[in-house]
C-alpha cells in the first residue's frame, strides 16, 4: 500500500516525472473532452477509433522514409507528421465512401479502420528489420508510453491541446450550428464542409498526440467517455463543454496519479477506468438526464396522477348521490370507486394507503370511505380544475363533450395555479363565478345499485 | 516466389476464417452495426484474461468461452447504455469496449507476473505459424487452426441457412419481425454471439485484424455489387476468400519491391480486401463510379440534344 505521504506527493505533483505525466494526461483530457463533445453531438464518436487506427501506416512509412533519407527515423515530429498525413488520408477515404456510395457512416469508418490498420501492421512489420526500428518505440504508438514521458512530449501535448481547446471555444457558435443542423447551416451560407474539416482536423491533432503518449485505446476513450458523461448533466452546449473538459481533466489527473502510486497498473488503462466510473455515476445519478432521477420524477408524476384521479372519483361519487342543495361530505362504499376507473385491487389498495398517509381519508366503517376535511377540499379543487379545463376545451378547442373527459385527463395533472387563473379569465364570468361548474358530460357509471 | 504446401495451408486457414467472418458481417453491415466487430474484438480481452486467471492454463476451451461471454456482454452493455441512458449507440459502444479493454490490460498485467500472456500475441495472432500446429485426422496432418475456423464457418453457415428468413426480416424490418412473432432482439443477440464466437475462433490463430476487416470490407464490397441478400452473402464470401489468397501472395511479393524481406500476411489480407473494395467501387455495373459517371453524362447529352421532330 502506498503511504499517505506518497499519495500527497503525487496529488500535489511534487515529483518531476510524475508532474510531467499527470499534467500531460490532464491537458489531453481537457482537449479531448472539448473536441469529443462535438463528435458526440455529430453522432461520430467512433471517428476517434477509426482515426487512431488510420494513423499507423503513416508512422511506419514516415519511419522508413526518414531512414532512407539518412536520418535517424526516430524523430518525433517526423513520425507525427506521417501519422497526421495518413489520418487525413483516412478521413478523406471515409468522406469519399460516404458521399459516393450508398454505404453509411459506420461502414465507412469500419472500412478505414480495418484496411488502414492492416496496411499499418504490414508496413510496420516490413520496416521492423531496418536499423534502429525496435528502439524507435514504434510499438508505443499502439500501447502508449505514458510512464516514460519526457519534457519535449509534454511541451508538444501542451501546445497542441491548448490550440485545440482554444479553437473549439473560438468556433463554438459555428460548431454548434454544424452539430445541430448542418443543412440549415449550409443554407445560411456557412462553409459546412470547411467547418467539418476543421473539426476533423482538431480530432486528428488530439488523436495523434494522444496516441503517441497514452496509446490507442486511451485516446478513443478520451474522445468519447467524458463528453458522453457530461451530456447527462445538462441540456446546454456551453455547460456540456465545460463539464466534458472537467471530466476529461479529472480522469487524466486521477488516473495518472493512481498509476504513479501503483506501478503495477498501466496508466492508460487506469485513466480509462476512472473516466468510465465517472460516466457510470453520471448515467445513474445526474439530475438532468440520469436514470435514477428520471425514474424518481416518473414515479412522482404517477403518484400525483393517481391521487388526483382518486379524489375526483370520490367527489363525483358524492356529487351523483347528492341533491341540488350542494355536495355533502358523507361516507361512501369502497366498491363505488372500482366502477369509476379500471383500477386493479392492488393498485386501488396502494392509492388508498397513500391517501390515508396524506390525511385525505378519515377512519370510518369497514367497506366505507370518508374524506377528511382537507381531502374533501382538495377533491373539490381537483374536480373544479378538471371541469374548467373541459369547458375550455369544448369552447375553444372544439372537442366534442363526449370525448372531452379523456383529453382533459391527459393535461390537467400539470395545470398550475397560474394556468387555472387564466382559464377562469378565459371562461368569462359565468363559469368563473360558479364555485363548481357542472360536468359537461354524463358521469357514469354511478354507484352500483342506483338508477 | 517459392510456393510450398505451407503457403497453401496459410491461404486455406486465412480463407476459412475470412469467410466465417464475412457471413455474419453481412448482417452487421445491414443492421448499421459494422463497428461492433471492432468493439467485440477489443472487448474479449478481459474474458481471455479471466479465463486464464481461473484455469491457470492457456487451454483453448476455457479461453474460448471466456472470450465469447465477454463478447456477448459487450453487445448487452452497449444495448443497455444506449437504451436506458439515451446515448448514441456509437458512443455507448466506444465506452463499453474501451472500458473492457482497460480491465483486460490490467488483469493481464497482474497475471503477467506468473506467466507470459502478452496482449500483442492475443490481439495480433500469427497466421504464418498456424501450419506448424497440426492435428492428425485419418492419418493426414491438418492445422488445428483450419479445423477451428472451419468449425466456426460451418456453424455460422448452418445458423444462417436455418434462420435465413428470420435474419433477413429482422435485418430489414425489425418492427415487422417483432409483430410477426420472430423476436428481433433474440436474433440480435444470436448474431452477436455468432460474431463473438467467430472472432474468438479466428483470434487465436489469425489475429484480430483479419476479423475486423473481414466483418466489414467484403460485405461492403458485396453491397456495392448487388441488392439481393443471398447474392450478397455469396459475393461477400467469395471476396473474403479471394482476399486471403491475394493477401498472402502479396505478403510474399510486395515487400521485395521496396527491398524488404517479409511482412505479415494478416495485414496484407486486410489490404487486399480494401483493394477489391476499391475495384468494386470503380467498376461495379450498378453502383460503380465509372458507370454512374457514364450514365450521368449520357443523361446530360440526352437532355442537351433536341428531340427529333416527328412531324418533319
Amino acid at each position: 500500500m502506498p503511504l499517505w505521504a506518497d499519495i500527497i506527493d503525487v496529488l500535489l505533483l511534487q515529483n518531476y516525472n510524475t508532474r510531467l505525466v499527470v499534467l500531460s494526461t490532464t491537458l489531453l483530457g481537457i482537449a479531448a473532452g472539448l473536441v469529443g463533445s462535438f463528435l458526440l453531438l455529430r453522432k461520430r464518436s467512433l471517428m476517434g477509433d477509426a482515426l487512431s487506427h488510420a494513423t499507423l501506416p503513416g508512422v511506419a512509412i514516415a519511419f522508413a522514409v526518414m531512414i532512407s533519407l539518412g536520418g535517424s527515423g526516430k524523430s518525433l515530429p517526423g513520425l507525427l507528421l506521417g501519422a497526421t498525413l495518413s489520418g487525413v488520408a483516412g478521413i478523406a477515404t471515409m468522406l469519399v465512401i460516404r458521399n459516393t456510395t450508398r454505404l453509411r457512416d459506420d461502414v465507412a469508418m469500419g472500412f478505414v479502420l480495418s484496411v488502414f490498420f492492416g496496411i499499418g501492421v504490414a508496413s510496420l512489420q516490413m520496416v521492423q528489420n531496418l536499423p534502429g526500428a525496435s528502439a524507435a518505440g514504434l510499438e508505443s504508438f499502439i500501447y502508449g508510453k505514458t510512464a516514460s514521458m519526457i519534457r519535449s512530449d509534454f511541451v508538444l501535448i501542451a501546445i497542441v491541446a491548448g490550440i485545440a481547446s482554444l479553437l473549439s471555444i473560438a468556433l463554438l457558435k459555428e460548431f454548434l450550428l454544424l452539430c445541430f443542423d448542418d443543412a440549415f447551416a449550409s443554407t445560411q451560407g456557412w462553409p459546412t464542409l470547411a467547418l467539418d474539416v476543421v473539426l476533423l482536423g482538431l480530432v486528428t491533432a488530439v488523436t495523434v498526440i494522444g496516441l503517441q503518449s497514452v496509446g490507442l485505446i486511451l485516446v478513443i476513450a478520451f474522445l468519447i467517455t467524458p463528453a458522453t458523461a457530461a451530456r447527462f448533466w445538462t441540456q446546454r452546449l456551453g455547460h456540456m463543454l465545460v463539464l466534458a473538459a472537467a471530466i476529461g481533466g479529472i480522469s487524466g489527473w486521477l488516473g495518472a496519479s493512481i498509476s504513479a502510486l501503483t506501478p503495477q497498473l498501466p496508466a492508460g488503462a487506469v485513466i480509462v477506468l476512472v473516466a468510465a466510473s465517472l460516466f457510470l455515476f453520471s448515467m445513474l445519478f445526474a439530475p438532468a438526464r440520469g436514470i435514477v432521477p428520471r425514474l424518481v420524477r416518473h414515479s412522482r408524476l404517477r403518484r400525483k396522477v393517481d391521487r388526483q384521479h382518486f379524489l375526483r372519483a370520490a367527489y363525483e361519487i358524492l356529487e351523483t348521490a347528492s341533491g341540488p342543495e350542494g355536495v355533502p361530505n358523507l361516507p361512501f362504499p369502497t366498491e363505488a370507486l372500482k366502477t369509476m376507473r379500471s383500477w386493479t385491487p392492488v393498485h386501488l389498495r396502494r392509492i388508498l394507503r397513500i391517501a390515508r398517509h396524506e390525511d385525505h381519508l378519515e377512519p370510518t366503517a369497514p367497506g366505507q370511505l370518508l374524506l377528511s376535511e382537507a381531502g374533501f377540499g382538495e377533491a373539490a379543487r381537483v374536480t373544479r380544475n378538471h371541469r374548467l379545463w373541459e369547458t375550455y376545451l369544448i369552447k375553444y378547442a372544439d372537442i366534442a363533450p363526449s370525448h372531452v373527459d379523456r383529453d382533459a385527463d391527459l393535461v390537467e395533472h400539470i395545470l398550475g395555479a397560474e394556468l387555472v387563473r387564466e382559464l377562469e379569465e378565459y371562461l368569462g364570468e359565468r363559469e368563473a363565478l360558479v364555485p363548481m361548474p357542472p360536468s359537461p358530460h354524463l358521469i357514469q357509471p354511478s354507484i352500483p345499485g342506483e338508477p | 516466389m517459392n510456393w510450398t504446401s505451407f503457403d497453401t495451408w496459410i491461404v486455406v486457414v486465412g480463407a476459412l476464417s475470412a469467410v466465417a467472418c464475412a457471413l455474419p458481417g453481412c448482417f452487421l453491415v445491414l443492421r448499421k452495426m459494422s463497428m461492433m466487430g471492432d468493439a467485440i474484438s477489443h472487448a474479449v480481452l478481459p474474458g481471455l484474461a479471466i479465463a486464464f486467471l481461473i484455469t491457470g492454463t492457456r487451454a483453448s476451451v476455457p479461453m474460448f468461452f471466456g472470450a465469447a461471454i465477454a463478447g456477448v456482454l459487450t453487445a448487452l452493455f452497449t444495448q443497455w447504455i444506449s437504451r436506458f441512458g439515451n446515448v448514441d449507440r456509437g458512443a455507448a459502444m466506444g465506452i463499453v469496449f474501451t472500458t473492457l479493454f482497460a480491465i483486460g490490460l490490467i488483469l493481464i498485467r497482474q497475471a503477467a507476473d506468473h506467466v507470459d500472456l502478452d496482449p500483442g500475441c492475443v490481439l495480433y495472432g500469427a497466421i504464418e505459424l498456424t501450419p506448424l500446429d497440426t492435428v492428425k485426422i485419418i492419418g493426414v496432418p491438418i492445422p488445428r487452426a483450419a479445423l477451428v475456423n472451419g468449425g466456426a464457418l460451418l456453424g455460422n453457415l448452418l445458423i444462417i441457412v436455418i434462420l435465413f428468413k428470420e435474419f433477413r426480416l429482422s435485418a430489414f424490418d425489425p418492427e415487422l419481425a417483432d409483430t410477426l412473432g420472430f423476436s428481433s432482439n433474440f436474433l440480435h443477440y444470436l448474431l452477436m454471439t455468432m460474431v463473438a464466437m467467430t472472432t474468438v475462433a479466428a483470434f487465436e490463430s489469425v489475429g484480430s485484424i483479419i476479423v475486423i476487416a473481414m466483418l466489414i470490407v467484403p460485405p461492403a464490397t458485396a453491397l456495392l455489387l448487388t441488392r439481393n441478400l443471398p447474392a450478397m452473402l455469396i459475393i461477400a464470401s467469395a471476396t473474403a476468400a479471394a482476399s486471403a489468397l491475394i493477401g498472402h501472395i502479396s505478403a510474399i511479393i510486395v515487400p521485395t519491391w521496396f527491398g524488404f524481406s517479409t511482412t505479415t500476411t494478416s495485414g496484407m489480407i486486410a489490404f487486399a480486401a480494401g483493394l477489391i473494395f476499391a475495384l468494386a467501387w470503380l467498376f461495379s455495373p450498378t453502383e460503380g463510379i465509372i458507370v454512374r459517371h457514364l450514365r450521368q453524362s449520357r443523361k446530360d447529352w440526352k437532355d442537351f440534344s433536341p428531340e427529333p421532330d416527328e412531324n418533319f
